[in-house]
């Protein structure tokens, strides 16, 4: 008796098994192997004849000086989201978290960039930012402020900031929302107490607010990083990368891997050596973030 | 009560299974066996021609009964991607177009998915072929012993032909006070052109520089002239460095072209949709584009006066090459049940009488030389000069697609001052040297 129901028991979760066997344990299992291969996605694959080694993971670790510019690139984009674009999501957030009036209004207007397809948005500030008819430059003139005019995108100067800011103009409704659900689980009472101690707005936000929404500033973290450091779409419709290699990110170097110059088994390697990185930057935030926490 | 209900989770979830792994297993297997015998599908990513496609299938059902089932996947890059997945899991449709590089387009034969034409074009003393272009049919054409291991034959079918040239705005080179007949013809008198352009706040150059492939074909068509055909091959071969002073004078070109400020703004990350719309809108006096062009300008301004011409040569020595032949081409599918019927088709689609439909429908210039009635007169200078292309895919040997990067994306920074001439060459021959390197190592294993 005991044994059927351990096996129906088993049978119960064996689609599940199966499912994510196929779709998650299947692929990275492939991408691993291909990553020792030396292959271009149209021959047929024989692992024996196409396989080198650790060569590909060699190659990427010490020869392509691109590859890192990207990930210090995605890495600079990052920090401008982590800070620039989740100060600006928390400020909205607590304005929107008081009382004020057309409250739900603001929270629909500061969540639609994030519902905006990115191919659109990028399409669109490309046009704006454009050096020849840009509608910035148009407005920079009309304000007096020509001395300021230049090709935004073409510029190397300028090009990787300009991305990285309709980046955050995208991504912060994002942490917006987060941190709004974050605010609202605060107790008023909290907040009334400390103003009957004669804690003034600031202390408030000090003492009450930060120590209580450290677990969501932990998730939004996590979410910036992981979904900053594969931004890829923007990058895509507004620069292609360039110019020269001034805003490639790890993603567009993982496609002109695979499809530029048919290195699958590079871009795989590529792919792993990435993940390792995302997953390592997560493990350590979190370590932190907990020791925070305790203290 | 529990019994019962813990037999009908288990069949629930059981026929759920079976159900799932059925459609699974069913996707993964290959459409030859199911393909209909009555239908020829034809996949492809010109999404300008495909109210002509589906015209001409309709016209071809009417007359054989055949039904052409044209699938258009646009854009490029996700056609790229869905024929190499389809490539994998062999479901390749009948007909497919190949957006690839000489050395991809080989992949594809040696593993077996596409089929070698030649007997069908050397049928009826080559009738077929004669009617075509032979720049055209060069680019899909394998010769004896390549360097690729394909054996010897044609593998496409062009529906059209294209080449990439400098096109000008006739008004204002007028404006300019320069006779727009007479467009310059050497280096120096495009530099003195330009000039003259500025001083009128005249833009000189346009061209989709972002998309980087189109720098490649810029700078070969130089190297071409300084250099000659034998020198630049070479280099590819390996023997001549990058180093040498021709590949420097060519670099150094779009020095002088940011120097004397030829370039429009923002040229390094244009994608040639927006030079086009430069162009066709007179904001620029020149622009680098092939002959799909005319298509698009006729779209944008109609009323755009505009003239063809070579690059302005920079060198007497050789001759001006620039880059062409078969615009797109069809190949058909080795594993195939409808060879027959999709290689009667595409000698149906090249016949004069649906290639001047393409030609009047599309303004694309058509691959069979006979269907030049009625002819616009810039494409019909396009056409003129098809005796002056060569393409990657004729030279027999390729470069790797790393040093192309580099070579790209250097001239990108030589345009945004971060690069000498001199630097760049040490770079790409740096590339060179460790890919030529990996190359004798894999094929001496």
């Amino acid at each position: 008796m005991r044994t059927k129901a351990t096996i129906e028991n088993y049978l119960f979760v064996l689609p599940a098994v199966l499912i994510f066997s196929i779709f998650y344990i299947y692929p990275f299992y492939k991408v691993f192997t291909l990553s020792l291969c030396q292959w271009d996605g149209i021959a047929n694959f024989n692992f024996a004849e196409n396989f080198v080694g650790l060569r590909n993971f060699k190659e990427l670790l010490f020869q392509d000086r691109v590859w890192w510019q990207s990930i210090t690139q995605a890495g600079y984009i990052t920090l401008i989201a982590l800070t620039f674009q989740n100060a600006v999501a928390l400020a909205l957030a607590m304005a929107c978290d008081r009382d004020i009036k057309g409250g739900n209004i603001y929270r629909v207007i500061f969540y639609l960039p994030p519902v905006l397809s990115e191919v659109v948005v990028g399409l669109v500030w490309r046009w704006i930012y454009d050096g020849n008819y840009g509608l910035l430059n148009h407005w920079l003139y009309n304000l007096g402020l020509g001395h300021l005019v230049r090709d935004w995108l073409s510029d190397p100067k300028t090009a990787i900031t300009c991305v990285a800011t309709i980046h955050c103009w995208k991504g912060f409704g994002w942490g917006f929302i987060i941190f709004l659900a974050g605010l609202q689980t605060i107790p008023r009472q909290l907040y009334e107490a400390a103003r009957v101690d004669g804690a003034n707005s600031w202390q408030m936000f000090k003492s009450v607010t930060i120590p209580l929404m450290i677990p969501v500033f932990i998730l939004v973290s996590i979410l910036t990083i992981l979904g900053t450091m594969q931004v890829f779409v923007l990058i895509l419709s507004m620069t292609g990368g360039g110019p020269g290699y001034h805003t490639e990110v790890p993603v567009t170097r993982i496609l002109a891997s695979m499809i530029g110059s048919s290195r699958f088994g590079y871009a795989c390697s590529q792919g792993i050596i990435f993940g390792v990185i995302l997953l390592a930057v997560s493990f350590i935030q979190i370590r932190l973030s907990r020791r925070m926490n305790k203290a | 009560m529990n019994y019962l209900y813990r037999k009908i989770c288990l069949f629930f979830i059981l026929s759920s299974f079976i159900v799932f792994l059925s459609v699974f297993l069913t996707s993964c297997t290959p459409q030859e066996n199911a393909a209909n015998t009555e239908k020829v599908t034809a996949w492809h990513w010109m999404s300008d021609r495909e109210d002509a496609f589906q015209e001409l299938a309709r016209q071809y059902e009417a007359q054989t009964g055949i039904k052409i089932n044209f699938e258009l996947y646009a854009p490029s890059d996700a056609y790229t991607q869905k024929i190499r997945a389809a490539a994998q899991t062999k479901t390749l449709p009948d007909i497919f177009g190949l957006l690839a590089e000489k050395r991809d387009f080989a992949s594809f034969i040696n593993a077996g998915h596409i089929y070698n034409l030649t007997e069908d074009m050397d049928r009826d003393d080559g009738a077929w072929k004669d009617k075509l272009f032979k720049k055209a049919l060069v680019v899909n054409e394998f010769r004896e012993k390549n360097s690729f291991g394909v054996e010897a034959g044609i593998y496409g079918i062009p529906i059209d032909v294209m080449n990439i040239q400098m096109l000008y705005n006739k008004d204002l080179l007028a404006s300019a006070g320069w006779d727009p007949e007479a467009p310059p013809q050497t280096w120096d008198e495009f530099l003195r052109l330009n000039r003259l352009l500025k001083e009128k706040g005249i833009q000189g150059l346009v061209s989709g520089w972002g998309e980087i492939w189109m720098i490649y074909c810029m700078a070969t068509n130089y190297a071409f002239n300084i250099m000659g055909e034998e020198k630049v091959l070479d280099t590819i071969r390996g023997k001549v460095p990058y180093t040498d002073p021709g590949w420097i004078k060519v670099f150094d070109l779009f020095r002088q072209m940011r120097d004397e400020g030829v370039l429009a703004t923002g040229i390094v990350t244009m994608v040639n949709k927006t030079a086009e719309q430069l162009f066709a809108n007179n904001r620029a006096a020149f622009a680098f584009n092939g002959s799909w062009c005319v298509n698009v300008y006729s779209g944008m301004n109609p009323d755009l006066n505009y003239g063809v011409m070579l690059p302005p040569m920079v060198s007497n020595s050789h001759p001006m090459m620039i880059w062409g032949g078969a615009g797109s081409s069809f190949m058909v599918n080795k594993r195939s049940i409808n060879i027959a019927k999709a290689v009667d088709f595409l000698k149906w689609l090249t016949d004069d009488e649906q290639q001047l439909f393409l030609l009047r429908e599309t303004k694309n210039p058509p691959s069979n030389r006979y269907a030049l009635e009625g002819i616009e007169d810039v494409l019909s200078q396009f056409v003129d000069d098809m005796d002056s292309t060569t393409h990657p895919n004729v030279w027999g040997v390729e470069e790797f697609p790393v040093v192309i990067e580099t070579l790209n994306k250097g001239i990108q920074y030589i345009i945004i001052g971060e690069k000498t001439p001199e630097d760049l060459a040490q770079e790409v021959q740096k590339i060179k040297v460790r890919e030529l390197k990996r190359w004798h190592e894999r094929w001496s294993k």
